[in-house]
């Protein structure tokens, strides 16, 4: 099984240049005064390249990828 | 004035209770550790600063990470605007406080024991100061005292933090919460300090307590602080403010990150932690606010989300702003009248914020705002303009 990660956002740094959102539309949308809002769950696997770069060209180095929180398992 | 358990002991306009009539009261410091901490997790003692975090649980995860480092904040910051139950407490049983915090030392192997007390709490202050002079050199040695500032955002455990590390009592990026990384890196216990006497007193009988203190305010004949007896109702707890000083519309439970319920259905309710949290309501810093029926809700809302919109620490964009736009449009609301637009703005604004702040500021916020327009619905859907009362 592959790892799955997700983006984390430090709300203090973050300073609303909105750069993930360019580069990474499919999971980061800006909220009406221009900070990020990530969408919920593990980043795709097609993303993962993107989402690298989200975080590597953040200008204030606000944004981490870290491994998505492990889902309870659904009672059947 | 009701006294059980924590304010039992001297009268209170005696002022502070010294140390020689507290140990005669009460015996001897008992002895912190393991067994202590597994006693609170029996006892299901939970934190009386707002948040209601297991008490147990927590000394559990900085025992645990501590080894010999950790750090104890005993949390008399009290940044709430109509609680007075923490400087009643700290003006009038410290010893209490200072057992509950010397137990916490000895059970999380803590060095140091850190009083943050309000910088506006002068009896408070000196009844600490004075208090921790009794104790024995050992005791005094661990202990020492910082004033908090006067801010509401002061009092989150990650902002006292801040303040003792760096001078700044504005929150920090959590996770890892000051349970596992606190003050110069070290695990720190961040408590309250009614919490911290009723483990004095627990510690000493083995058994839980079984009263909370609360600050009756509003339109209530003789606002104060109480204790009271987990179970009392909100309607008894009232009558022992003296009883309505005029009709009530509706009570705030919790203070300003609490719930709004309709007077109507308020008085039953239990002031229970356990009772009130199945019903989807917090006795939170324990303020029971009674709004008169000739306020009007919505003006009401729309100050308290202008005064918590000017207490955010300016640091998150979400909070700084969002919470900014979300007071300014109950401040239309309520100065020109209902208007649609601002009414979903409302709706949309809130979802965006929540869960969005390194603290959690705006989520307390928005679960006063969404409260108060789930209680007051009619009353934000047909405001009429007019322009704001007078505080």
């Amino acid at each position: 099984m592959s790892k799955r990660f997700e983006l984390a956002v430090d709300r203090i740094k973050c300073d609303g240049r909105g750069l993930c959102a360019e580069l990474l539309p499919e999971v980061i949308r800006l909220d009406s005064w221009g900070y990020p809002i990530i969408a919920p769950g593990p980043i795709p696997e097609h993303l993962m390249g993107l989402a690298q770069r989200a975080v590597d060209d953040c200008p204030v180095l606000a944004i981490a990828l870290r491994k998505a929180e492990v889902q309870k398992p659904k009672v059947p | 004035m009701s006294r059980l358990a924590l304010l039992a002991g001297p009268e209170l306009p005696v002022g502070a209770e010294r140390l020689a009539s507290h140990v005669g009261r009460l015996g001897p410091l008992p002895r912190g550790g393991r067994a202590l901490i597994e006693l609170l997790v029996r006892t299901e003692l939970t934190g009386r600063g707002g948040a209601g975090f297991p008490v147990g649980v927590k000394w559990r995860a900085v025992a645990a990470a501590s080894s010999g480092s950790a750090v104890v904040i005993v949390n008399g910051a009290e940044g709430e605007p109509h609680s007075k139950k923490d400087r009643l407490l700290m003006s009038s049983r410290p010893h209490l406080i200072l057992d509950g915090a010397l137990l916490a030392a000895a059970s999380v192997h803590a060095k140091e024991i850190v009083l943050y007390i309000g910088e506006g709490l002068h009896g408070a202050f000196r009844a600490m100061t004075e208090a921790v002079a009794e104790r024995t050199a050992m005791e005094r040695r661990l202990i020492r005292i910082v004033a908090a500032p006067a801010r509401y955002v002061a009092g989150d455990s990650s902002a006292t933090v801040h303040l003792v590390d760096a001078g700044i009592a504005t929150p920090t990026t959590t996770p890892p919460p000051p349970r596992e990384r606190g003050v110069g890196g070290a695990a720190t216990l961040v408590q309250n300090v009614e919490t911290l006497a009723h483990v004095a007193l627990i510690a000493r009988t083995g058994a839980g307590t079984n009263t909370v203190l609360v600050t009756v305010a509003g339109a209530v004949r003789t606002p104060g602080v109480l204790e009271v007896y987990a179970g009392t109702s909100l309607g008894e707890a009232v009558q022992l403010a003296g009883g309505p000083s005029e009709p009530a519309r509706a009570v705030l439970l919790g203070g300003y990150f609490g719930r709004w319920v309709e007077a109507a259905d308020a008085w039953s309710l239990s002031i229970d932690p356990r009772a009130l949290r199945d019903r989807g309501l917090s006795l939170g810093c324990g303020v029971i606010g009674v709004m008169p029926a000739r306020h009007c809700p919505v003006c009401e809302v729309a100050g308290i989300m202008r005064y918590l919109a000017s207490e955010s620490s300016a640091q998150c964009g979400p909070c700084f702003f969002g919470l900014r736009a979300l007071a300014d449009a109950c401040t239309r609301i309520a100065e020109r009248g209902t208007d649609p637009g601002d009414l979903q703005r409302l709706q949309r604004w809130s979802a965006e914020v929540q869960g969005r702040g390194a603290c959690k500021h705006p989520d307390g916020a928005i679960m006063f705002l969404q409260s108060a327009m789930k209680t007051f619905g009619d009353d934000f859907a047909n405001h009429p303009a007019h322009l704001r009362r007078s505080a």
